[in-house]
């Protein structure tokens, strides 16, 4: 779909489409599984709002944003109010998004104690980690484009 | 007993999960098509076990990987590796900079480039086109805004075509998020008495 190369930013990788296909479908994948486990659709795109907001690429979390449940996690400022277990997935995310070298074995347990599951915690970290890659990639190539 | 490995490294540690890796034997169908399960049952990381418990993703993270870091043209292996590097030392992701400084050094058949950057660090001084790429892999693995037009205009200055270029912003990448995982999910040690 043409419009898609655009707007998502990969048409400079036209020297490697089966990149550019797989980062599509990676990104399927973390944001709209077929098997969600316990984190809903609207919860892994709230966090890639967030997650891009963190790092400084207000466009993309803006076009990652949107309205109904889960929308405050949108919001970096936003810590998961009263619910303990959203608060874990909160603080899990912006470490692991913000400074990942600081990671500990703490931080793993800490989401277990808050109830998720060795599969949701592997889920939320693919989700987390693949948007590190996903925004860098954009924001790398946007310099090449705009290098000229 | 094992130590946690907490220096950089060529000398490849062990990797310890913090989840419990997948049993093979109880992976469900999308597990096992996502970890590629061979009928003669060849070894499977716990790394990738680790990772099975969310097949979807794993399913395309493997040939991606793969993709970005051996397919053919563009940069060449070693510069991709040194983009590895670059973030896995910002991230200290002490596994990826052994398993990736270990291969930049047989590639080039030299210690000496990841030598220096495990002495130096992230100012680690190199030759002006390795000290691009590194410089480059370095900022862009910090945050997505810390690498902008003076870097591109280094690389190109170090005579790095735009392909070779954009290679080099997917390896980074890449490593933002494989040290996200394997630095998050699990420990590098050292066994006593191996």
């Amino acid at each position: 779909m043409s419009e898609s190369e655009t707007e998502d930013g990969l048409a400079a990788l036209s020297h490697r489409p089966d990149v550019r296909e797989m980062t599509r479908a990676a990104e399927t994948a973390v944001l709209a599984p077929v098997e969600p486990g316990g984190l809903p659709d609207a919860l892994r795109r709230a966090l890639a709002s967030r997650i891009a907001a963190l790092s400084g690429e207000a466009e993309t979390a803006r076009g990652y944003a949107f309205e109904g449940g889960f929308a405050a996690v949108c919001h970096p400022g936003f810590a998961g109010g009263g619910d303990p277990w959203l608060r874990a997935v909160l603080t899990f995310c912006d470490l692991v998004t913000m400074r990942p070298r600081d990671a500990v074995a703490d931080d793993v347990e800490v989401l277990r104690t808050a109830g998720l599951s060795d599969a949701d915690i592997v889920r939320l970290a693919e989700l987390t980690a693949f948007f590190a890659y996903r925004l860098r990639l954009a924001a790398g190539l946007r310099l090449l484009k705009d290098a000229g | 007993m094992s130590e946690v490995v907490r220096r950089f490294t060529r000398n490849v540690p062990h990797w310890r999960p913090r989840i419990t890796p997948v049993a093979l034997d109880a992976a469900t169908p999308a597990q096992r098509a996502a970890l590629e399960v061979t009928p003669s049952g060849t070894k499977v990381s716990d790394y990738v076990l680790v990772l099975a418990h969310d097949p979807e993703t794993l399913k395309v993270r493997s040939p991606l990987f793969n993709a970005i870091m051996y397919g053919k043209g563009g940069l060449g292996r070693a510069e991709r590796e040194l983009g590895a590097i670059g973030a896995s030392i910002v991230n200290r992701c002490i596994y990826c900079a052994a398993v990736h400084a270990a291969r930049h050094a047989q590639i080039e058949k030299s210690p000496a480039v990841t030598d220096r950057i495990f002495a130096e660090g992230e100012a680690a001084a190199l030759g002006p086109r390795d000290r691009a790429i590194f410089d480059f892999a370095v900022k862009l693995s910090r945050a997505p805004s810390e690498a902008g037009a003076a870097e591109i205009a280094v690389l190109r200055a170090a005579g790095l075509g735009d392909a070779e270029i954009a290679d080099l912003i997917l390896s980074v990448a890449l490593f933002g998020w494989a040290n996200r995982l394997m630095h998050v999910l699990g420990d590098p040690v050292r066994q006593d008495g191996g």
